[in-house]
């Protein structure tokens, strides 16, 4: 009895591998194209996955009410990486199970230069719409591309800013230990070191996940800093900044880069993001090739901020390319032709060089204001 | 020297933060042994019950900030020692007798239930709760002034407040006699009368009530939380519990004073980046000198 059961076990488990089998036959050649789009769909930083796969998911319905790529729709699959690096690789593994042709991901660069080698070795290409870390291009791997712009040329930026602007007395640099929060903060250190002279006061890290930062703020009253510059994300950004209105740093200004380029470090923060500056890129919702991509997200009840169109650019892209390349899942091939294309996005005509970075990233600066709602906007100042 | 005094200050305001959630911890060990590997999530729960009431109150039109914080006050405790209760009774109590490891896994996994059940159902993102006191008692002039702000001071005073309490009750009352004995032998206690049960589920209820007070006082002390604050804040709270003892309430206090002013000064004199290898590292190198902790019982071996 028990030996017969267990043969008609194996033979039903024999039977349902052949079935998986069969399935993943039919996708490969016809049906959906799957674009995987990768990143915090979960977790703490899940304001920004929002914004990534918003903006893929509305580029995918426009191309498929337009009758999809070569008569294929558009198929977007999600990857929760939680900004993690470990998940980052396992969601990369499971997009190349799933016969995932391009991916639009991943989100922080710690996640985005683990799950890339995963890509790469599987010929898969890869544009991170967010990943600002220099390092995810700076490795040869010629399936990554970005759309947004690099810590290097952000923490230029800010650093030229703060030194000629800001002109401060004393400058406190804090990151929170982190590739791309330490990444940044250590671009902006060493601009204003090496080209105004300008050597911050108080150089340290957080942890990320923690709540109290009242010693560190204490000890950067003590050192009469007037500028915190923070390379970081927004929730350790509003806890920060809240502490050091809480303790009476009024007159200091708080400066952060991309990380805070969210509602939710004003919801965090309150009142005390009154002020609060960040570098992002300049706004692509004001150029004239963005809006009526605007306009659409803005009938879906949806304001596009952030990353939100860096990613609806970046499907553009991976879109473009499988058009003139026959929906070829190939990587590598892919990528050669961006390399020698341009292609016309939301954010105007972009254009790589041989690393995979956009030739033109302009920046500017954001100030956190109060609206006359009531709530707290980021407005582009310069 | 005011810098020196606030980083002081900040350390006070640290410790006694850790030591009213590691009041839970340390009483639940005292009474049944066991590590209650949930209660940072109790804590984490009472945070956002505290917000969901305070919502609440805010539909409701409520305008009285008292009147708010009374309901806030007591419908946070109550939920959260529900949970308290109801997480015992489902988790440990079958497990009780049953070695010291499998009640321990099953607070861990408890502990991943609750955080992983408050993430699907109130999203996995940070939420805040409005600004409700701003008031702050300064002493000092011009720039040069040292600071404690009223919720801050008033969480100082709840912990030492709650501790006493707590300790009396241990000590002089019919109910702490219980918890004593329950303690010193379950069996024999059962023999004299004492429902055993019922006392350690209200160890647990009065643990978990404790952590409900931590979840409104700190949520609003720095206005944000989110499902992972319980596994942060615990793994800190369970670190001042052993520091100072596990078991005695004096000793949850004194863990967690020592522990927020080695973090804070520190951070403050040294630098940010190593505070919590420094702050861990001292409680290593106690617990290889008194390992029971610093106001820890040696254990007796029971003949």
């Amino acid at each position: 009895m028990k030996r017969i059961a267990i043969w008609t076990l194996a033979a039903l488990a024999a039977a349902l591998l052949a079935l998986t089998g069969c399935t993943k036959k039919e996708q490969a050649g016809e049906g959906t194209i799957k674009i995987g789009i990768a990143g915090p769909i979960t977790g703490p930083y899940a304001t920004f996955g929002e914004q990534l796969v918003k903006g893929t998911e509305l580029l995918a319905e426009r191309i498929n009410a337009a009758g999809g790529i070569n008569g294929r729709t558009i198929e977007i699959v999600q990857g929760d990486d939680q900004c993690d690096p470990k998940q980052a690789r396992s969601v990369a593994n499971r997009m190349v199970s799933d016969k995932v042709i391009a991916v639009v991901g991943h989100f922080c660069s710690s996640s985005t230069i683990p799950a890339s080698e995963v890509y790469s070795e599987n010929n898969l290409l890869m544009i991170t719409p967010a990943s600002t870390n220099p390092q995810v291009t700076e490795r040869n791997l010629s399936t990554v591309f970005r759309t947004c712009f690099r810590d290097d040329q952000q923490g230029n930026y800010a650093g030229d800013y703060i030194a000629n602007t800001l002109k401060p007395k004393a400058v406190a640099i804090i990151h929170d230990k982190d590739t791309y929060g330490q990444g940044l903060a250590d671009a902006t250190r060493a601009r204003l070191k090496d080209a105004h002279g300008i050597e911050a006061k108080l150089y340290e890290g957080v942890t990320r996940g923690d709540k109290d930062f009242n010693s560190l703020v204490t000890k950067m009253k003590g050192l009469g800093i007037d500028i915190v510059y923070f390379g970081g994300l927004h929730s350790e950004a509003a806890l920060i900044v809240r502490q050091m209105r809480e303790q009476g740093m009024n007159a200091t200004t708080f400066m952060s880069g991309d990380g805070v380029a969210t509602d939710e470090f004003a919801q965090l923060a309150g009142d005390s993001s009154q002020g609060a500056l960040n570098t992002f890129a300049a706004d692509p919702s004001r150029l004239d090739s963005a809006k009526s991509v605007v306009d659409a997200f803005r009938a879906k009840n949806y304001e596009p901020v952030g990353f939100t169109l860096y990613s609806y650019a970046a499907a553009e892209v991976i879109v473009a390319a499988l058009q003139a390349n026959g929906a070829s899942p190939d990587g590598k091939a892919l990528g050669a032709w961006l390399h020698g294309n341009s292609v016309n996005t939301v954010l105007g005509p972009v254009e790589w060089d041989d690393k995979g970075d956009p030739k033109v990233a302009p920046l500017g600066i954001w100030e956190w204001q109060k609206g006359a709602d009531g709530k707290f906007h980021s407005v582009q100042i310069k | 020297m005011h810098i020196l005094v606030q980083q002081l200050i900040n350390g006070l305001i640290l410790g006694a933060i850790y030591g009213l959630i590691a009041i839970g911890y340390t009483m639940v060990y005292g009474i049944i042994g066991m590590i209650n590997f949930a209660h940072g999530e109790i804590y984490m729960i009472g945070a956002y019950l505290c917000a969901i009431f305070l919502a609440l109150s805010a539909a409701f039109g409520i305008d009285s900030l008292v009147i708010a914080l009374l309901i806030v006050l007591v419908g946070t405790v109550v939920i959260t020692s529900l949970y308290g209760f109801s997480v015992e009774r489902v988790a440990y109590r079958p497990l009780r007798g049953h070695g010291r490891l499998a009640p321990l896994i099953s607070a861990i996994g408890m502990s991943l239930v609750l955080q992983n059940y408050v993430q699907l159902s109130q999203g996995a993102r940070d939420q805040a709760v409005p600004a409700l006191f701003s008031g702050v008692f300064r002493s000092g002039t011009g720039d040069d002034f040292v600071q404690i702000t009223h919720l801050q001071l008033l969480i100082v005073m709840v912990t030492i407040v709650s501790m006493a309490v707590l300790t009396w009750i241990i000590a002089k009352t019919p109910l702490g006699r219980a918890c004593r004995a329950t303690q010193q032998d379950r069996t024999m206690a059962n023999l004299l009368g004492i429902n055993t049960d019922w006392t350690i589920s209200l160890v647990f209820v009065i643990g978990a009530a404790m952590a409900a007070v931590a979840g409104i006082l700190i949520t609003l002390n720095f206005g944000s939380f989110n499902f992972f604050i319980g596994f942060v804040a615990g793994i800190k709270a369970f670190t001042a519990a052993v520091l100072g003892g596990i078991g005695s309430l004096p000793g949850a206090m004194l863990g967690g004073i020592i522990l927020g002013l080695s973090e804070s000064l520190f951070a403050g004199l040294v630098n940010t980046d190593y505070k919590d290898v420094f702050a861990f590292g001292l409680l290593v190198s106690v617990l290889i000198f008194r390992p029971t902790g610093l106001l820890g019982r040696p254990e007796v071996e029971k003949i």
